[in-house]
């Protein structure tokens, strides 16, 4: 019992595990988890791709990129979530937009806002470590006769994911915790699950507190795996960069 | 599919003023929401920062834990556990916009709180151990020595971060309050004109965020050390 001015709240914990809330709970945060990884697999792509088009200085690629990054990462997800949900699906064509229709389009449009917003982000992120790369890494690479893609993949790139680790974990934490937004469009995701315990139990305070601990979880365990792989590829010599919180 | 701009114009007032600004029936409003949150946030990041930083355990670890709980969290859940939980403590409901504002400073305070601390750290020892030195008290260092200096050097940071709360007030249309992203479903709703709807919120949110990280680009360059003299 929890009370205050009169007013009672009674716990009951155990609504989280009977059934067929537990069900809600797992497979929201299975489908948590899909939508996680793939949005982050397509988010990671646009991020290199764009964050290097940022660095060369061939106009056209660079002003590309300059504006999916600056226009993408300065709107809400939100917004972009209600975009790719309710706006875009009507300027598609009539098959793609029955594809997605039969194949769930809440949860693609989902993993498009994700990822087009993140991939901006990531692009940021991947964008600073490549110009904390020495410019004489890049003249290196193209006296000993590679092309510029070729200094890029083989020498910037892999470069510059080891020295972002600590701030693309962090992005990465942010785009998992970002995929709650998703239940605004009918994603079947641990938020929504939550709420829907909230709905059927008007237990809110547990439903919550069950999902919040699983997101706890979930990041801490990411942090701690990714703190060994920053250790682990570490360039030797350099002194680990902070950055700033930001999510 | 063919556009209807026009519908932009048609609702401009209601989105502007009443979502954008806050000026209605409704009450709520972006920049209504945005701007006590941004000040109020502050306060809380610099009290947490300090108080991480402090020696005192039983200071220290509560101010940990509040950071690394709010961090692990997705903001909706902090702001669904708001509206669910205070009209059980207080005993009736409060409007959306005070639950809303109320959750927006838990949580970005623990964000602000972390780029404070690292501000701080920032700050190189010998200047902390100098004003020890020359006999000055813990409230002097810190106010008149350290917290200068950090906060010069937080400033992009802290931009970064009052762009995120700004685009982060979008979440509170979820629990109802009528901010711009609000506006925006009703008229879409009505309307029926979806992509124009929030094809337009885009643009009105990017260009408050878009000037906001063109002044934090300025600070960045006018502060860098190469530039100072």
């Amino acid at each position: 019992m929890f009370g205050l001015f009169g007013l009672s709240y009674e716990f009951r914990w155990s609504v989280l595990w009977v059934d067929p809330h537990l069900t809600w709970l797992l497979n929201g945060l299975s489908t948590t988890l899909r939508l996680a990884a793939i949005s982050w697999i397509i988010a990671v792509l646009l991020g290199i791709i764009f964050g290097a088009m940022r660095t060369v200085s061939f106009r056209p690629a660079h002003a590309i990129a300059t504006v999916y990054v600056e226009f993408f990462r300065n709107v809400p997800l939100l917004v972009w979530l209600f975009f790719w949900y309710f706006g875009a699906p009507e300027v598609f064509p009539e098959f793609l937009k029955q594809w997605f229709i039969r194949h769930g389009i809440e949860f693609w449009s989902g993993v498009a806002a994700i990822s087009i917003y993140h991939g901006s982000r990531l692009a940021e992120v991947i964008r600073s470590g490549i110009q904390a790369i020495p410019k004489t890494q890049l003249e290196a690479g193209l006296s000993s006769g590679l092309s510029v893609i070729e200094t890029y993949r083989l020498i910037l790139i892999p470069v510059a994911l080891r020295l972002i680790v600590p701030p693309a974990t962090n992005e990465s934490l942010n785009l998992l915790k970002n995929t709650s937004l998703a239940m605004t469009i009918g994603v079947a995701e641990l938020t929504f699950a939550a709420r829907q315990i909230e709905t059927y139990t008007a237990k809110a305070v547990e439903a919550l507190t069950a999902a919040a601990l699983i997101y706890l979880v979930l990041c801490l365990t990411i942090s701690m795996i990714m703190n060994k792989i920053e250790r682990k590829y570490a360039i030797p010599g350099l002194i680990a960069r902070g950055t700033g919180a930001e999510h | 599919m063919s556009f209807d701009w026009s519908v932009i114009f048609s609702n401009a007032k209601f989105l502007l003023l009443q979502g954008l600004v806050g000026i209605g029936v409704y009450g709520g409003g972006t920049l209504r929401l945005a701007i006590p949150a941004i000040l109020l946030g502050f306060v809380i990041g610099i009290i947490l920062g300090l108080a991480r930083m402090a020696n005192r355990p039983w200071i220290h670890y509560p101010a940990v834990l509040y950071i690394e709980l709010i961090r692990g969290v997705p903001l909706i859940i902090v702001i669904f556990w708001f509206w669910f939980l205070v009209p059980v403590i207080i005993g009736r409901p409060i409007p959306e916009y005070w639950v809303a504002l109320t959750a927006f400073v838990i949580f970005e305070g623990a964000y602000i709180g972390e780029i404070i601390r690292a501000g701080i750290q920032s700050v190189p020892k010998g200047q902390v151990e100098a004003a020890t030195a020359s006999g000055l008290s813990y409230a002097h260092i810190m106010f008149d020595v350290i917290l200068p200096q950090a906060i010069r050097n937080m400033i992009p940071a802290l931009v970064t971060q009052f762009i995120v709360l700004f685009k982060d007030t979008s979440l509170a249309s979820i629990i109802g309050m009528m901010d711009l992203t609000k506006a925006a479903q009703t008229v879409s709703e009505r309307e029926l004109r979806p992509f124009e709807m929030y094809l337009f919120i885009a643009v009105v949110y990017w260009i408050f965020t878009y000037s906001m990280s063109r002044v934090a680009h300025r600070l960045e360059v006018r502060m860098s050390p190469d530039r100072r003299p």
